[in-house]
This record gives structure tokens, C-alpha cells and sequence, in this order.
């Protein structure tokens, strides 16, 4: 049931980041400050933002498993946060390169953003231990569920204090005055965002009927009696 | 249905007799602090700290000698069978979470009693800015608080207990550490306490108590089911 409408969604994606990418390399202009390596915003920003939405996004359906106890709705916010967090290390990499090229050094250590998502990403990186030391299955999946709704509300408060406690170096691309950027960049930004939220969309669904088919193979494996049924992940949860 | 205040009462006035009777936390936290503020001492090579070198050096112990008293709070509910007589008493659950949240409270506050002026002691000249220190200890001891017990009662009923509290609970409390210390920098400024956004970090300390509290309170039903 998970891998239904995947092959069209699949499809949608591969186009619309060719054509964000032709975009980005075609038609949005150089930079004048900062030259080609600002083309790098176009995958960098659409990423953090995505993977952001994501970690919240798997908060919200944590609070669907509390809420009714179906441990679908585990899945999809194990699915969803384990996707952001691979985000995640795109985005450390992404925008170490883009610091570099920039300001000149991998990390700035007095930049609120880069320390932030940072942080956010640490916190994300503990869910893996976190429910791999639970043994119980419906256990594993509340106590999992719990820390992913208080680190979604983690996520914009952390924001706020890093935020006030340091500098604004930072590129604040849409709050200077008269917009910021130019049209046919922004043009440009917005089909990134919508290209890598769809990319985001489609790998949490091939995570999920991925888990949903291996488990439907244990449990037929199991039905038959065959052998070498075992090995599964202890970490992920079960998807039936 | 017990009464609330009651069932409060009663979970707050056992944690707090026994560990009067067994110190299985306190003296470990405030003897963990003071060693660590000697190590410190040795370490940077100073006798005399300020501004956000002191700052860090506070909170840094403090927090550690936090995560200590964290990764005990539960322990006798794990092992004695509390979590089950908890379940079979006709209350409310999130009066758990209250209580040990104020238990918790009461022994952070009793191990600053003791770290705070032996750190005023070790490394400040003055203890002109213990007075409104006071105010932040107490805001991030409740924010402390409220993150700890969250933890602490997940982490207890894992494999990897005192792995998982510190883990899991420093990256949660660093917006807490940033304000906490915002605040304490500009107090143990060289030349007398300084006032330098000090209301606004307060109002920080205080959201992240707030949304915590609220959290931790909404949440703290699903970690006790069975």
C-alpha cells in the first residue's frame, strides 16, 4: 500500500530538479559579490529548510501515534526524521563549502544559523541510540515517539536563543528591505525548495514501502517456515 | 480519586526523606562540583575568573553535576517497583511528573547552595553578583528541572541508562546554557556586576521554562503506560 502512486511522484521529482537545476545554471544570474559559488544557496537554503520542516513534520506525526496508538504513525515519523537528519549532514556539507568560499574558514563558530542547525542536528542524532536501547517493541515506539514531539518543539526555540546570542553574519536573504533577492533568483529558489521537498517526499515513501515490503517478506518467510528469516533491524520500526 | 495536592505531597515528602536518609545524589553532586571547579582551577591556570570565562566555568559544572543527580531520579522507581504502584494508585500520572520535577528542583538547589559560593569563593573577588544571580539560578534550575525529568524517565527504562541522559540531554538544554550564561557574563564582569541584556535573557530562560514545563507535562502520560 506504501509503493502506490511512487512510480508518478518518482517521475515528478527527477523532472522538477532538472528543471530547478537547469534553472540554476541557466537562466538565474551570477552573483556580483560572491560569483558562482552562490549558485550553492540554491541546494543549500532548499535543504536546511526541507530538512527542518521534516523534523517538525515528524513531530506532528508522533503526536498522531500518541494520540491514537497506531504504530503507523510511528513509522512515518521515524521515516520522516531519519530522512532529515541525512539531510542534515547535506546541509553541514553544503554549508561548510559555501562558508568557505565566502567567509573564508569551513566553520564560524559566532554564526547563528550554522550553530543552530548544528545543535538541532546533534539532538536528531540521539533519537538512533535512543530507541535502539529500548527492547520492546510498543515501548520502543512511544518513548520514541515522545522525544521526537519535545525535540520538534526544541527546533524553533533553539533558533531563538542562538539567534540572540550572537551575531548576524548570516545572509539574511528575504528580511532586507524591498525583497532581497531578484525576481528571476527567487523564481529560481522556489523551484529548488519545491524540487528538494518533493525529493524529501519521495524518499520518505520509498523508506517507507521499502520497511513495508520486508516485512510483508518476514512474515510470509515466517508463515512458510523457511529459514533465514531473522536479521532484521532493531532500530526501525515494523511497517505492516 | 486521591487529590492531586495530596498524591504531591506524598510522592514529593518520600524522594525528598529518602534521600535524607540513604544521600545517594546530593553529597556525590556537590562533592563532583567542587572537584570539578579545582580541576578547573588547575586547568586554565587562574586564580581569579570573569565575564564569560566564569560564566562558562559555572554552568558548565553545575550542568554536569545536574546530569549526576538526573541519572539517579528514577532509579528507585525502576528497581523498587515504584512505576507499578504508581500505575495501580488511583491518581492523576502527571502528579509524578510534578513532584519529581520539584524534587529535582529542591536538590539543584541544594547543591547551588553549596557550588555557588565555594565557586564565589575559589575564583571571584567580589560577591557582588551572587545577589542577582540568584534570579537566573533559579529560572534554568526550573528549566533544568523539567528537561531532566523528561529523560530521566525515558532513559531509565532503557538498556543504556546513564549513556542515554547525558546524550540526549545536553543538546536539549544548550539554548538553556546560552541564556543561562548570556545572563551570568555581564554579572561577573570585571569592575562589578553589568546589567547587559540581562532582562532579555531572563525572558529567554523563562520561554524555555514555559514550553518545557508544558511539554513535559502533555507528554509524561505515554512514558508511564504499560
Amino acid at each position: 500500500m506504501y509503493g502506490k502512486g511512487l512510480k508518478p511522484l518518482s517521475i515528478a521529482t527527477v523532472a522538477m530538479l532538472v528543471v530547478a537545476l537547469s534553472l540554476v545554471f541557466f537562466y538565474a544570474p551570477l552573483d556580483a559579490d560572491q560569483g558562482f559559488i552562490q549558485k550553492i544557496f540554491y541546494i543549500h537554503v532548499p535543504l536546511a529548510t526541507v530538512a527542518l520542516i521534516g523534523f517538525i513534520v515528524g513531530g506532528l506525526f508522533a503526536i498522531a501515534h500518541l494520540r491514537t496508538g497506531n504504530s503507523s504513525w510511528d513509522a512515518y515519523s521515524y521515516v520522516s526524521i531519519h530522512i532529515s537528519v541525512i539531510f542534515g549532514v547535506a546541509v553541514l556539507i553544503t554549508g561548510a563549502i559555501w562558508a568557505k568560499a565566502s567567509w573564508g574558514h569551513w566553520w564560524v563558530w559566532n554564526e547563528p544559523t550554522l550553530v543552530s542547525f548544528l545543535i538541532v542536528f546533534l539532538l536528531y542524532c540521539t533519537y538512533y541510540p535512543f530507541r535502539y536501547a529500548i527492547e520492546d517493541r510498543e515501548q520502543q515506539a512511544r518513548y520514541a515517539s515522545v522525544f521526537a514531539v519535545t525535540a520538534g518543539a526544541f527546533v524553533p526555540l533553539n533558533f531563538l536563543a542562538v539567534r540572540m546570542a550572537q551575531s548576524l553574519v548570516h545572509p539574511r536573504v528575504f528580511a532586507t528591505s524591498n525583497g532581497g533577492l531578484p525576481g528571476s533568483m527567487m523564481l529560481t529558489f522556489l523551484c529548488c525548495l519545491a524540487a528538494v521537498a518533493l525529493l524529501w517526499t519521495t524518499l520518505v515513501k520509498f523508506e517507507l514501502a521499502a520497511k513495508s515490503a520486508s516485512g510483508q517478506v518476514k512474515r510470509l518467510r515466517r508463515a512458510i517456515g523457511a529459514p533465514g528469516s531473522g536479521s532484521t533491524s532493531r532500530i526501525a520500526p515494523e511497517v505492516s | 480519586m486521591t487529590p492531586s495536592r495530596v498524591a504531591f505531597a506524598a510522592i514529593l515528602g518520600k524522594d525528598l526523606r529518602s534521600e535524607l536518609r540513604t544521600l545517594q545524589s546530593l553529597p556525590a553532586m556537590a562533592l563532583f562540583a567542587i572537584t570539578t571547579f579545582v580541576i578547573f582551577r588547575f586547568g586554565l591556570d587562574r586564580t581569579h575568573l570573569s565575564g564569560s570565562l566564569a560564566a562558562g566555568v559555572l554552568w558548565a559544572t553545575l550542568l554536569f553535576a545536574a546530569v549526576l543527580g538526573i541519572n539517579r531520579l528514577f532509579v528507585a522507581e525502576r528497581e523498587e517497583g515504584g512505576f507499578d504502584a504508581i500505575r495501580l494508585a488511583p491518581i492523576d500520572r502527571s502528579v509524578l511528573f510534578t513532584a519529581k520535577v520539584t524534587a529535582l528542583l529542591v536538590y539543584l538547589l541544594a547543591l547551588e547552595l553549596i557550588a555557588v559560593p565555594v565557586f564565589a569563593l575559589f575564583f571571584l573577588d567580589s560577591p557582588a553578583a551572587l545577589g542577582p544571580l540568584v534570579s537566573v539560578l533559579l529560572l534554568a534550575d526550573f528549566g533544568l528541572a523539567a528537561t531532566g525529568t523528561l529523560i530521566s524517565s525515558m532513559a531509565v527504562n532503557s538498556r543504556a541508562r546513564d549513556l542515554l541522559v547525558p546524550l540526549v540531554l545536553l543538546p536539549l538544554v544548550v539554548p538553556l546554557m546560552i541564556a543561562a550564561t548570556g545572563a551570568t557574563e555581564p554579572l561577573m564582569a570585571v569592575g562589578g556586576p553589568g546589567y547587559h541584556r540581562f532582562g532579555t535573557w531572563l525572558m529567554v530562560l523563562g520561554l524555555y521554562d514555559l514550553i518545557f514545563a508544558l511539554v513535559g507535562y502533555a507528554v509524561f502520560d505515554f512514558l508511564l503506560e504499560d
